[in-house]
């Protein structure tokens, strides 16, 4: 019993020192996720000095940062709870922009645009990016601080030997799949062309695999913000698929046993790639983490070996070529006791100097076209500056509450055409059905 | 995602435990007590001092074993998600009619049973059965060696021994490698056969425990009735039969129904060896769940299903019970 109420009464002092701080107006606190690698402080670091400088710009403030040490599925789980209390919810919040339309829904976030006004800075952002933490209002709920994209990684050298071009730029799908016939014609042993694809690869199949090639269909193919529904039935969403239909079942893509191996990733990253086992990939602008000197598997070569090109459009519509990103953003929770000050600090850690630290110290491409010219950055990994271009015209996924069921049903698609068990449009027809349970028959027809 | 996880199926063997804790033991010497001494003001005051000391226990375990049950079966009738939700609301039995019509739940549920019966009803149980009876003949050496390696397949992590199959059953692994060397003909069976390849991880894994618990059983068999057995003239499958398996009954019952209980609560060894797949071809009640409520975000509807696991668990203890009370 008296265990029990010991508990009790330390408890309610927790919670009661927690509202303290909470309420204080010369504090401010930030909350942000600490990396599991406890070797990791490059972010840390980034991150005390943010604070040291706005202690100095605004005396008498103060700074309290919170970290939480967490793996990234129980961070989002922390912050969800966080947000929910005015005694919790920090004033600041580092969030993947993946899951901010769940806390924009939610009501769980303060709209930034009144601020944003006033800041001069906010049109250095690119257009794209401005729209990585819009709300189904139009109203935007977060700054992105960085991002990723995706492309073609292709190799150099077999293509030379297959006789293609070294200088490497599709301009439509069928620009891709010739190339990659080419290979199997000329090279049978390599591995002509990987597109993620089915559940195992989770969401590397849906956003580096199909929504790659979806985006490149038409706009909006796969939500419809106007009617705020979602888009069924859509011949873009069926010729995705036949792409995919195509690669695994005329031997262009890994065997689908490899292709649906929960590790594929690793062996794409690992082997695949440097051991010249591959000669197209679709994947993310992190690749060369992967060849660094400390990384998992050292490639110093990576650079004259691989080239990189954009993924072109279906036909070689307008603008040409697709990209899809991710990447965190700073938001202000609906139940901050400080927001003004919170953005302030937002200013300081979002200023050019300190924004282009932060990407470099994330291994992360710029959202801010006087970030993306330093030259600093530009030297900071071999091909950024490609990956920084596409930002330009990159897409960010309709991360609504529903999306991670869409996602799923996406995945079960790509696999049913992946092993030849249905064809593109029975799995599309698949889809569509799901489509129709997840969202309640909030769907249109495009 | 593993202390989510863990609770569920936890919740049968914590229940028989809270049950048996508590007071039972001492209350029965209570009431022998103020029979033979009738005080009766007094005793009600005196029980109330000796429950005492036991109060901070029963108050804990409400608080932590019967908490988190109880909220979780609230859960189940309700709509919250993981995220992108203001508040959730009850909802009924909304998530178990969902259950039994969603395809994928009765594909798990199928799975579920092929996985339990074979690898934990069929392989642990009887392999355990018949290491032990053979390590009860064995020389010493022999039955030290095979004891030590069957233990430490017992002994490695869930996940560890999730990727030591994966490399075991995989493409370029070592069960094809030998198989070639055979000239037998080889598959890939994480793609034909992934039922049946985790199947095989599981009994790999969990045979240790049966034939420990198998092992206790028959060396505690009188010597004497073995051998009037053979002086009657039985061979070695009557005896087996007649006289072994209805002496170690209630080992058997109680080796099952913890066999089961476990193996319907496994996660991370198919998360590690298939994920589930290929598409949900391996995808047991709690990959299922763990999709339903951490992928999906569906936290309400992945407890509905947790419930459900629950309840097949419940349904195989209560056939186990009725073994273990029909005497011989």
């Amino acid at each position: 019993m008296l265990a029990t109420a010991l508990t009790a009464v330390l408890a309610a002092t927790a919670l009661s020192a927690c509202g303290d701080s909470g309420s204080d107006p010369d504090t401010i606190r930030i909350q942000f996720k600490k990396s599991t690698d406890a070797k990791n402080k490059i972010f840390d670091r980034e991150i005390e000095a943010v604070k040291k400088e706005f202690e100095e710009k605004f005396p008498g403030k103060k700074v309290e940062l919170i970290p939480v040490q967490v793996p990234d599925e129980q961070y989002y789980t922390k912050v969800q709870q966080m947000l929910r209390s005015p005694k919790t919810a920090p004033d600041l919040v580092y969030e993947d922009t993946f899951l901010i339309n769940s806390d924009i829904a939610a009501g769980l976030l303060t709209p930034l645009d009144d601020y944003l006004k006033d800041w001069k800075d906010w049109g250095q952002y690119v257009d794209t990016a401005k729209t990585a933490a819009q709300g189904q209002d139009g109203k935007t709920y977060g700054v992105p601080d960085g991002t990723d994209t995706r492309g073609l990684w292709y190799n150099k050298e077999l293509f030379a030997e297959a006789g293609l071009p070294v200088d490497w730029q599709p301009k439509t799908w069928d620009d891709v799949l010739d190339a990659a016939r080419t290979i199997k014609r000329e090279l049978p042993d390599v591995i002509p062309l990987n597109v993620y694809t089915g559940k195992p690869a989770g969401e590397a199949a849906s956003m580096q695999g199909f929504e790659m090639l979806l985006y490149g269909t038409g706009a909006d193919p796969l939500y419809d913000p106007k009617s705020k529904k979602w888009v069924a039935g859509s011949q873009g969403f069926t010729d995705a698929l036949d792409f995919v239909h195509t690669v695994y079942n005329d031997g262009l893509g890994p065997d689908p046993q490899d292709a649906l191996d929960p590790n594929v990733g690793t062996k794409v990253g690992t082997e695949w790639l440097p051991e010249g086992k591959l000669a197209i990939d679709l994947d993310g602008s992190w690749m060369s983490n992967n060849w660094l000197e400390t990384g998992p598997t050292p490639w110093p070569e990576w650079t004259e070996v691989l080239g990189q090109a954009a993924m072109p459009t279906q036909n070689g519509e307008a603008p040409g070529r697709v990209s899809m990103s991710g990447g965190w953003a700073w938001s202000i929770p609906a139940k901050a006791n400080n927001p003004e000050l919170a953005f302030e600090f937002m200013k300081v850690a979002q200023s050019r100097k300190n924004n282009t630290r932060l990407t470099i110290a994330n291994g992360q491409i710029a959202v801010r076209e006087d970030v993306a010219a330093d030259p600093d950055y530009q030297a900071y990994v071999p091909g950024v500056e490609f990956f920084t271009g596409l930002v330009e015209d990159t897409h960010y996924r309709p991360a609504l509450p529903v999306y991670p069921q869409v996602s799923t049903a996406i995945q079960e698609a790509m696999e049913q055409v992946t092993t030849g068990d249905a064809s593109a449009e029975d799995a599309a027809k698949g889809y569509d059905e799901q489509l129709d349970s997840i969202t309640d028959g909030e769907v249109v027809e495009k | 995602m593993v202390s989510k996880h863990t609770p569920a199926p936890a919740g049968p063997r914590d229940a028989a435990g809270a049950a048996r804790v508590p007071g039972q033991a001492g209350g029965g010497r209570r009431r022998t007590g103020p029979s033979k001494h009738p005080q009766p003001p007094n005793s009600v005051l005196r029980a109330l001092l000796r429950a005492l000391p036991v109060g901070p226990s029963v108050v804990l375990m409400l608080l932590f074993l019967a908490g988190p049950i109880a909220y979780c079966v609230w859960i189940a009738f309700t709509d919250l998600q993981l995220s992108g939700q203001a508040e959730s609301s009850f909802v009924g039995l909304e998530n178990f009619r969902t259950a039994f019509g969603d395809e994928g739940f009765i594909n798990a549920v199928w799975l579920t049973l092929v996985f339990t019966i074979l690898s934990s009803i069929v392989g642990q149980n009887t392999l355990g059965l018949a290491l032990a009876s053979l390590m009860q003949r064995a020389s010493k050496t022999v039955r030290t060696v095979t004891g030590a390696i069957v233990i430490t397949a017992w002994v490695v992590p869930e996940v560890v021994a999730g990727f030591l199959l994966y490399a075991f059953f995989r493409r370029e692994g070592t069960l094809n490698s030998v198989l070639d060397w055979l000239h037998l003909p080889s598959q890939n069976w994480l793609y034909t056969l992934p039922i049946l390849a985790v199947s095989f991880a599981n009994i790999w894994r969990g045979t240790a425990f049966s034939m420990l618990v198998y092992s206790a059983a028959l060396s505690e068999i009188p010597k004497e009735i073995t051998e009037a057995a053979e002086v009657d003239g039985a061979g070695g499958w009557r005896k087996l039969w007649h006289v072994t398996l209805p002496m170690i009954r209630r080992s058997i019952a109680t080796n099952l129904m913890l066999n089961t209980l476990q193996t319907l609560s496994v996660f991370g060894l198919i998360w590690a060896m298939t994920r589930g797949g290929p598409g949900d071809r391996s995808q047991t009640l709690p990959l299922f769940m763990y999709e339903q409520a951490f992928k999906n975000n569906l936290l309400g509807y992945g407890t509905a299903v947790a419930l459900l696991l629950l309840l097949v668990g419940a349904l195989f203890s209560l056939v186990y019970m009725r073994m273990l009370r029909t005497e011989v």
